[in-house]
């Protein structure tokens, strides 16, 4: 089935990529958001079966395929009204559809792939994918948001390069077949910890670029600033998951051999180094987009505390990283509307948004109440559990420390988004604002009732799934 | 002889931290390409007909003529300046390149593994970071593009390590070089050459906060 998507789905793409008729294009992206429905639900009913040698839906990928399904519908929606407000160009259209498929294929191929190497060519995928995104505009400024993505994402993708071959040193008998992840972790007794120990640093550097976390993460921050919203939702929800899914499923082989105390202490310098990045620049930026995305930051390094603390941790990570990319990319999808009144993304010439937007801003704001986490948020939850498992796992200076800087992040935060929904606006003409229709928010309503529903009650299949996704690790 | 085809290579590493002209580093670039079609020649031999043809197609004609003239071309097109500019003295980047090899040397005697050949690990490695160095102190964006074909290099060093175990690696690496250079040296001449005139870095500090 994998086959036939991949197959199905490039073949769609290349449709979108050479039709200029606007209807067809939009069966075309509709036809996509079918396949790419049916087949979740079809790797849901097959869990743990593997197809096509390289491609293994396992809990993780299938809550990944999940999550990436329930956002991609709304981001096809808002693309459409986002190419429907600009000027008809038929080009740029078809570029910017059969992008976002390529990206949302390459995506889900990346989330099941079973095999390292197979996870890295379509990891490449997304690079060349989303920069076409990012460059949709066409003028200097996308240019050269494009240009700073494509070269860090060059790098790193060239750093996880290295490191699988780190790996195949590690190997004592290599072959081909030896680096799926399940191999790799029956092994990990054989390994010999030297290479293993360059594999992942290597390994870990190069993702932190989806991620988003120290050291790689300055392009992904250009790159949601400079795409259009829609593009931008989807750089800061299900990219990033891909980024942590490569981390996650690296270190379950980590975490089994002597070098899990030493990866931990890796990751948690990465991770507090995010933290403390994010809120510098919280309190001083700008730019409404450029906060969402280094509030991403914020949550990636969050995510990662999870994972080093153990325990309970290991859950609320993976339910973290869920309700973010949900809560994340409702944000830029309301950023695309605020975009749309104001012509601006500084917070210097926005204010008064409950006047104009009364829909849009009672997202901004329940979206401000789940990214800051407080309840009934379904993060407050994870994030409670987070802190409870870095308190039980002897992290008391570490839990302090990310304690104080998320108070300032959430201060920061609030200022802005208090800014723009209830100041009034400098210089701001209100004579031929758009008006924004009601309707255009349920999507958003939609994905923020979910993280509280989720978060509050959260499904019995949605728990035994999370519990088999961290089986492999040690309690 | 691979030993010392890699010993020139390294060598190639400090002439790269001297050199002020761009067409210098094109040089550099394309006799590297040759270093590496001679080491993958003697080195992978055993492997099969097609994949050995596939490598040694790719350094040859990829990376030591198609390269090259490319980026002549894109130099020529945008009329870059010959200078390389970098932001330190040679003299500081050649004891920088120096120390760079040296410490891969000392990192290379943990290496308890009679396996790996520890010369690749140090010609690749310092290879790596001696092309990192190049993108972090040099001015114009065409030479950050150089820097980033110089880690290519490393990383194709590397996986000849392991040529003959998993050629499928070797397979990837060069998938790699080719699709990523074809797509950076595509954007350069198509987009940036047009918008930003001189190439220089300056021109790319408008994203910030």
């Amino acid at each position: 089935m994998t086959a036939i998507y991949l197959a199905a789905a490039f073949g769609i793409s290349g449709l979108l990529f050479f039709n200029r008729n606007r209807l067809f294009n939009y069966l075309l992206v509709i036809a996509f958001l079918a396949l790419q429905t049916g087949f979740t639900v079809y790797e849901y009913l097959h869990i743990n079966t593997t197809e096509s040698g390289y491609f293994t839906a396992d809990a993780l990928g299938v809550l990944m395929l999940a999550t990436l399904s329930i956002i991609s519908i709304p981001a096809m929606y808002h693309s459409y009204v986002f190419i429907s407000k600009e000027k008809e160009n038929p080009a740029h259209r078809a570029i910017y559809f059969a992008a976002t498929v390529v990206l949302l294929t390459a995506v889900s191929a990346a989330y099941l792939a079973n095999h390292i190497a197979v996870t890295w060519i379509f990891v490449e995928l997304t690079t060349l994918s989303a920069s076409a995104l990012i460059y949709h505009r066409r003028n200097s400024r996308t240019l050269e948001g494009t240009w700073k993505y494509v070269f860090v994402c060059a790098i790193s993708i060239t750093l996880v390069f290295i490191g699988i071959l780190f790996l195949s040193f590690s190997l004592k008998t290599a072959g081909a077949d030896d680096l799926s992840f399940a191999v790799l972790l029956k092994k990990v007794p054989e390994l010999n910890l030297f290479w293993l120990r360059l594999a992942f640093v290597f390994i870990f550097t190069g993702f932190t670029a989806k991620l988003g976390l120290v050291p790689m993460y300055t392009a992904g921050i250009d790159a949601k600033d400079k795409a259009p919203s829609p593009a931008g939702a989807l750089l800061s929800s299900i990219l990033m998951n891909m980024g942590f899914v490569g981390i996650f499923r690296f270190y379950t082989v980590i975490a089994n051999s002597p070098l899990h105390i030493w990866a931990n202490h890796v990751i948690m310098i990465a991770a507090i180094l995010s933290i403390f990045v994010a809120t510098v620049y919280m309190t001083k930026v700008k730019n409404i987009k450029r906060m969402f995305a280094y509030s991403s930051i914020e949550h990636a390094g969050i995510v990662m505390l999870g994972i080093i603390a153990g325990g309970v941790g290991y859950y609320a990570a993976i339910l973290h990283i869920i309700f973010h990319a949900f809560v994340k990319s409702s944000l830029f999808f309301q950023m695309g509307q605020i975009y749309r009144i104001y012509k601006t993304k500084s917070i210097y010439y926005v204010g008064d948004y409950f006047k104009y937007n009364l829909t849009g801003s009672i997202v901004v704001l329940l979206g401000f109440f789940c990214a800051t986490a407080m309840p009934p948020s379904g993060l407050f939850i994870s994030e409670f559990l987070i802190f409870r498992s870095l308190f039980e796992a002897n992290y008391l200076p570490v839990l302090i420390i990310v304690m104080l800087l998320l108070t300032i992040i959430i201060w920061a935060f609030g200022k802005n988004i208090f800014k723009l929904l209830f100041s009034p606006a400098i210089d701001f003409k209100e004579d031929d604002i758009e008006r924004i229709k009601p309707a255009e928010s349920i999507s958003q309503f939609i994905l923020l009732g979910l993280v509280v529903y989720l978060g509050l009650n959260p499904p019995q299949e949605f728990v035994t799934l999370i519990h088999e996704a961290i089986k492999n690790l040690p309690k | 002889m691979t030993n010392v085809l890699l010993i020139i290579f390294t060598i190639s590493l400090l002439y790269l931290g001297i050199a002020h002209r761009l067409l210098t580093y094109i040089k550099i670039l394309a006799l590297q390409g040759v270093l590496l079609f001679g080491i993958a020649f003697i080195d992978l031999i055993q492997i099969d007909a097609i994949n050995l043809a596939f490598v040694l197609l790719e350094t040859i004609i990829f990376k030591t003529i198609a390269i090259p003239f490319f980026l002549n071309y894109i130099i020529k097109r945008n009329k870059i300046n010959r200078d390389a500019e970098p932001f330190l003295s040679n003299f500081i980047s050649l004891i920088i390149i120096t120390l760079i090899i040296l410490s891969t040397f000392i990192l290379s005697n943990a290496i308890n593994d009679s396996r790996i050949s520890k010369i690749y690990f140090v010609v690749a490695l310092s290879t790596l970071f001696t092309g990192l160095y190049i993108i972090l102190t040099r001015h114009k964006i065409i030479t950050h593009v150089m820097g980033y074909l110089v880690i290519e290099n490393g990383v194709f060093i590397l996986s000849l390590a392991v040529g003959n175990e998993m050629p499928m690696l070797v397979n990837l690496g060069i998938l790699l070089d080719v699709f990523v250079s074809v797509f950076i040296l595509g954007i350069f001449v198509n987009r940036i050459g047009d918008v930003l005139k001189d190439g220089d870095v300056d021109q790319l500090k408008n994203l910030k906060d």
